[in-house]
């Protein structure tokens, strides 16, 4: 019996995502040094690596969101509300049931309608927040020729950036729990990296 | 960390750094070094001066040869503080300078001035009653000797020995001692720009002895290595105390009782001022390589990173000085002296009990500018610990910056009734003074009357301190306070009394921080009891079938 096989993930998306990952998973550990949490490269080296990993990210983004609009691709990131509850049911009780899973991946459809939403919500408060306080901290020298130093304070910019960064961390690791969920326990993470799915023979 | 992961690492990083050099290019100051030459470079040669054949017999006659050439010297000397001892503090306007300023240490000159002004730029100050027109009793020698001999005796009121003299000092190991003559005459014709040992004569002197007050300035600094001193290094910049407190028309730069908190001039052009008695009048503001460090320089004045420790050349600063313990006996009923282990000098029946420190971690302080000296006249609050010169500013002052300081301790005499500080005639001759009779009824009484102040006859001690900025001392860039110095959640973190400001790796909401952990471990929990309960019924299932 041989399976279905989809070429879901192209190679630029492939680059993106495991850049992204090593990039945000250095900013995690090299944030929360900084934060004081504990004590790994030590306080100078967390500052300057936490730096450029931000500006690679930007950089890597800047390629990305031209990416996305050349292909088209940021359809996927469009929200419904349409098989959520479906979605939901399965995650709290189809997967013990092994009941199938409601949504088949697409071409165009690679995102399940709790995905569009978990990434709609990344894209629109926790990414602008983390970006906004983030680049504030950066450019805290030019506070005063940007017309700042007026209205902000270090210790609420830090904060909102330390609420983010708690945010982004939780996130991550629902996100790498989730990618356990496929017909095998490695199906999703080696997708990402062939960009080959294999749709579930068992429910094919 | 495995070694894949540290080398990533490291590529990382020094990817940052190269970008961040190509970015920015370090600004250098000019280095004095390459201007000082070692062949004098004066158009005069003063051996040859016939006003300088000598021979001369006194300080005063060398002044008269001098000023027969430079003939507006004396008038100019004579406006300075190093003649004056006055001052007015420029920011509240308030009468200072050695005559009124209190400190810990021996207190007033008032009394006491053969010994004190030993550190006068002129001679023969011995009492209240001084001449201070006279333009021949200006003290050149002191500042132009380059030969190293010249030395103001220490209790001739500014005047160097004219004779060999035997001497026994108060402290020193018992017995006379000769104490040699200098050559007036061959000092006169060997006269040029003042070097650091001029300098330090008196600087590194301050309170009577070697390191006594400053903490940032002593005898270790006439040739100091570069890791104790990068600019007055022979082998860093090797520069002298006047190329930053440079001097116009022997008016010198930089001012403790007002130093300058925040440069907003920057770099000092030959169509400035000529007062290079800031970091930035040379190094800008911009001298770091990365922003991220000069972004600091708005909170933080550059001695809080550059000089992490005073006090490092090998000599021992003052750090408290007891004086109500003063004029305990021995056995014999001699006044009794105590040194340590290293040599120091911690009882004096003439003095009280003293500590000392040598690489003393700063204190650090918000300072604005603006200091709040206690004069001899103030009247004081005794209920609680008297601040001899409170400096102020905080967090919120845009002219504030976090400051290094030696805080000095103590305890000092003062009229438990009409609530000053007093003038304690510690020096002399008499039947009054405290280092002979060991007596402060009688000294205080003495060093009252002398100054024309109002006693009750009631005296009492008092706990004091005293700010003294550190600003000399500065270690290479290499040996700067690393940045987790401070910022860190340690108890013992540098800036950790200074709680005002939020400092990043020291600070936090405790609630975004308790929200936060709870988040990220209920989101490893939910994915944890998730997938176990995903293997258990999966277990259960393959049993079923």
């Amino acid at each position: 019996m041989s399976a279905e096989r989809i070429y879901i993930y192209k190679r630029y998306e492939r680059f993106w995502h495991w850049s992204q990952a090593f990039l945000i998973i250095i900013m995690m550990i090299s944030g929360f040094e900084v934060h004081g949490s504990y004590t790994l490269l030590g306080f100078k080296k967390a500052v300057q690596l936490h730096t450029l990993a931000a500006w690679s990210l930007l950089v890597l983004w800047a390629f990305t969101i031209f990416w996305q609009f050349t292909t088209g691709e940021w359809r996927q990131y469009l929200p419904s509300l349409k098989n959520v509850m479906a979605m939901v049911h399965y995650y709290t009780i189809g997967i013990f049931t092994n009941a199938p899973h409601p949504f088949r991946k697409t071409v165009v459809q690679k995102h399940n309608p709790l995905q569009r939403l978990a990434y709609l919500a990344l894209l629109a408060f926790i990414s602008p927040l983390i970006w906004g306080s983030g680049l504030l901290y950066l450019f805290y020298g030019n506070w005063n020729e940007l017309g700042l130093a007026g209205y902000l304070s270090l210790e609420m910019v830090a904060i909102a950036h330390t609420v983010g960064a708690f945010m982004i961390t939780a996130f991550f690791f629902i996100h790498v729990y989730l990618t356990t969920t496929g017909h095998t326990v490695f199906a999703h993470i080696k997708a990402m990296i062939t960009g080959w799915e294999e749709a579930d023979e068992h429910h094919a | 960390m495995n070694t894949h992961v540290r080398r990533l690492f490291a590529w990382l990083l020094f990817a940052a750094a190269a970008t961040a050099s190509a970015v920015e290019a370090p600004a250098t100051p000019t280095l004095a070094a390459a201007v000082k030459a070692t062949t004098s470079k004066s158009t005069t040669d003063h051996s040859q001066l016939d006003a300088l054949k000598g021979p001369f017999k006194s300080g005063p006659e060398v002044t008269k040869a001098c000023l027969s050439c430079h003939n507006m010297a004396g008038h100019q000397v004579m406006k300075s503080i190093h003649w004056t001892w006055e001052a007015t503090n420029p920011t509240t306007g308030k009468k200072l300078g050695k005559k009124w300023a209190a400190n810990n240490f021996c207190g007033s000159p008032l009394s006491n001035e053969a010994r004190c002004t030993s550190c006068h730029a002129g001679y023969g100050w011995t009492d209240k009653n001084y001449d201070f027109s006279k333009q021949e009793n200006v003290d050149c020698l002191a500042c132009h000797d380059t030969t190293g001999t010249y030395k103001k005796f220490g209790t001739d009121a500014g005047h160097p020995l004219y004779a060999d003299r035997d001497f026994e000092p108060m402290e020193g190991p018992p017995g006379k001692k000769l104490f040699k003559a200098p050559d007036l005459t061959r000092i006169a014709q060997h006269v040029g720009q003042p070097g650091r040992a001029n300098c330090g004569a008196c600087h590194f002197n301050g309170g009577g002895g070697d390191a006594v007050k400053h903490g940032d300035l002593d005898s270790s600094l006439k040739n100091p290595p570069r890791e104790l001193d990068v600019h007055m290094a022979k082998d860093g910049a090797n520069m002298a105390c006047s190329d930053c407190h440079t001097f116009n028309a022997h008016q010198p730069s930089g001012s403790r009782y007002a130093a300058t908190a925040k440069d907003k001039h920057g770099f000092d052009l030959p169509k400035d001022d000529h007062n290079r008695a800031t970091c930035e009048s040379c190094h800008g503001f911009k001298p770091h390589q990365e922003s991220k460090i000069n972004n600091h320089t708005d909170k933080v004045a550059c001695q809080t990173c550059h000089i992490p420790e005073f006090a490092r050349g090998g000599v021992a600063t003052k750090m408290f000085w007891d004086w109500s313990t003063a004029g305990k006996m021995d056995a014999d009923g001699k006044p009794l002296f105590i040194k340590d282990d290293h040599g120091h000098l911690k009882y004096s029946a003439a003095k009280g009990d003293f500590k000392y420190g040598e690489n003393v971690r700063p204190e650090y302080k918000w300072y604005n500018g603006v200091v709040h000296q206690v004069t001899i006249t103030d009247k004081i609050d005794d209920s609680k610990l008297l601040e001899l010169n409170r400096v102020e500013g905080s967090a919120a002052d845009p002219n504030a910056r976090i400051w290094p300081f030696k805080v000095m301790r103590g305890k000092q005499p003062y009229d438990i009734e009409n609530k000053t500080l007093v003038v304690n005639h510690v020096f002399g001759d008499d039947d009054t003074s405290l280092w002979k009779n060991y007596d402060y009824a009688k000294s205080i009484k003495a060093g009252m009357d002398y100054a024309g102040l109002p006693y009750s006859g009631k005296f009492g001690f008092i706990e004091t301190q005293m700010n003294w900025f550190i600003t000399h001392m500065v270690a290479p860039k290499e040996k700067a306070v690393p940045c987790a110095e401070c910022h860190t959640r340690a108890a013992d973190g540098r800036l950790a009394a200074l709680t005002d400001i939020y400092l990043p790796g020291r600070d936090r909401n405790a609630w975004v921080d308790l929200f936060g952990g709870l988040a990220i471990a209920g989101s490893i929990g939910a994915g944890l009891i998730h997938g176990l309960v995903r293997v258990i019924t999966r277990r259960r299932k393959e049993n079923g079938q």
